[in-house]
């Protein structure tokens, strides 16, 4: 048992995730992280977003992802999109503005992807960010973990 | 940080109480005070004026409606912003509506659900004594027979979890309806006169669940009555998303399911 723990744990500082100290909804190092539980990937002025394991873990099994046209622009912090699960519509949020590029067409037919693979193949959307310097007021992986405990201790 | 309005200690909740009101209407309402507002309220919409069936988000009609009887008899069909299944309502439903700030229950947190298992708790306070009622996976039963149907819609600081509550109903309209593909396992596959239940058969009157839904409200909240006249405007659509679907969408949707399943489409 020991030794599985030990494996797993060298499995995760290898692929840079971080699990929680209960072992369940982690997170990617290297990551931007909103608290509204949407993550960003940065790669120059283009970001990857996507929701977060939290999220998906807390929202449940999702069935239709509401995609937003690409050409749309988008600002930080406001809705544009929407994931339905359960029997519940849930807004995705905008962790930085500028303008879609690409949408991940993928989840029309596969919206399952959002909890098997929040961080990979369950992106949502690419962005051409318009404001770099937003990315400061997001959060690292390691405050995002702690926010989410805090978050869950409240309830 | 946002100041909400508290009286004796409970946070304000306004309450609007309807009549026949059409669903698409109480539908757009509610979309303004959910994306508009930043006070709690709650809707009890007693009935509606004329047969409708109202989809969720994701709802495909070819899979859920059967198309051909209602184009044959213009049945209105709604796509509403929510999450969830389809009904068909009319003036035996009840439609009761909480749209509440994310803080507003101590301890809640917004996401599907624990907003399911409060509000099953809310009703099983109010239906007390008249029945066996259980939330059954996202449904309210008595037994295991379904009476309100639910669905959510949760933004960054705000929730709505809005019910349809068969009061009674005409076996012939549900008949408008599919069995749905995804269904809850409790159904275990029955028609529809098998699942579904009549709330008139267990509880006295609408005024009696009415009354003792507000009062089970005010445990939680000061519930304080606004007049329709303040709230209800049929002009403003700003914030919905809810659509009629238009009568050449149900054609096209009626015309593609008959060629995939090869068959001629009868005119209707």
């Amino acid at each position: 048992m020991a030794a599985r723990l030990l494996w797993a744990s060298r499995v995760a500082s290898y692929l840079r995730i971080s699990t929680f100290p209960r072992g369940f909804a982690s997170v990617v190092k290297d990551l931007k992280y909103a608290d509204t539980h949407e993550w960003v990937k940065v790669d120059g002025t283009s970001a990857t977003v996507g929701i977060t394991d939290h999220a998906q873990d807390h929202l449940g099994d999702v069935v239709y992802v509401e995609l937003p046209e690409v050409g749309t622009n988008v600002t930080q912090g406001k809705n544009f999109g929407a994931v339905e699960s359960v029997k519940a519509t849930s807004d995705i949020n905008s962790p930085v503005s500028g303008e879609v590029v690409e949408v991940n067409t993928e989840l029309n037919s596969s919206p399952g992807l959002v909890n098997a693979s929040a961080y990979d193949d369950g992106w949502i959307i690419k962005v051409k960010m318009s404001d770099a310097g937003e990315l400061d007021s997001l959060m690292d992986s390691d405050r995002y973990a702690k926010f989410c405990e805090e978050e869950d201790a409240k309830h | 940080m946002i100041l909400h309005r508290v009286r004796d200690g409970l946070p304000l909740m306004n309450l609007v109480s309807l009549r026949a009101v059409p669903i698409l209407q109480q539908l757009h309402l509610e979309e303004r005070l959910l994306r508009s507002s930043s006070d709690n309220w709650c809707i009890i919409n007693d009935g509606t004026n004329r047969p409708n069936i109202v989809m969720g988000i994701s709802g495909r009609p070819s899979e859920l409606i059967d198309l051909k009887s209602v184009l044959r008899d213009r049945v209105p069909v709604i796509r509403r912003f929510s999450g969830g299944g389809t009904v068909i309502v009319d003036d035996g439903t009840i439609f009761v509506t909480f749209i509440c700030n994310k803080d507003a229950i101590p301890g809640l947190q917004p996401y599907p659900h624990p907003l399911m298992s409060w509000t099953g708790q809310l009703y099983k306070d109010v239906l007390h004594g008249f029945g066996d009622f259980h939330l059954q996976e996202n449904d309210y039963a008595i037994g295991s027979r379904k009476f309100g149907g639910n669905a959510q819609s949760i933004t960054k600081n705000r929730w709505v979890h809005h019910t349809s509550f068969l009061w009674d109903y005409d076996i012939k309209n549900m008949e408008y309806l599919k069995i749905p593909s995804r269904a809850p396992k409790y159904r275990s596959a029955r028609p529809h006169v098998e699942f579904l239940c009549r709330m008139t058969e267990y509880v006295p009157s609408r005024s009696t669940f009415i009354e003792r839904t507000i009062a089970s409200l005010g445990n939680h909240f000061s519930v304080k009555p606004i007049h329709q006249d303040r709230v209800i405007d049929p002009s403003n659509t700003l914030h919905s998303s809810s659509k009629l679907l238009t009568r050449q969408e149900l054609e096209e949707a009626y015309s593609s399911l008959c060629e995939k399943l090869h068959i001629a489409a009868i005119s209707v």
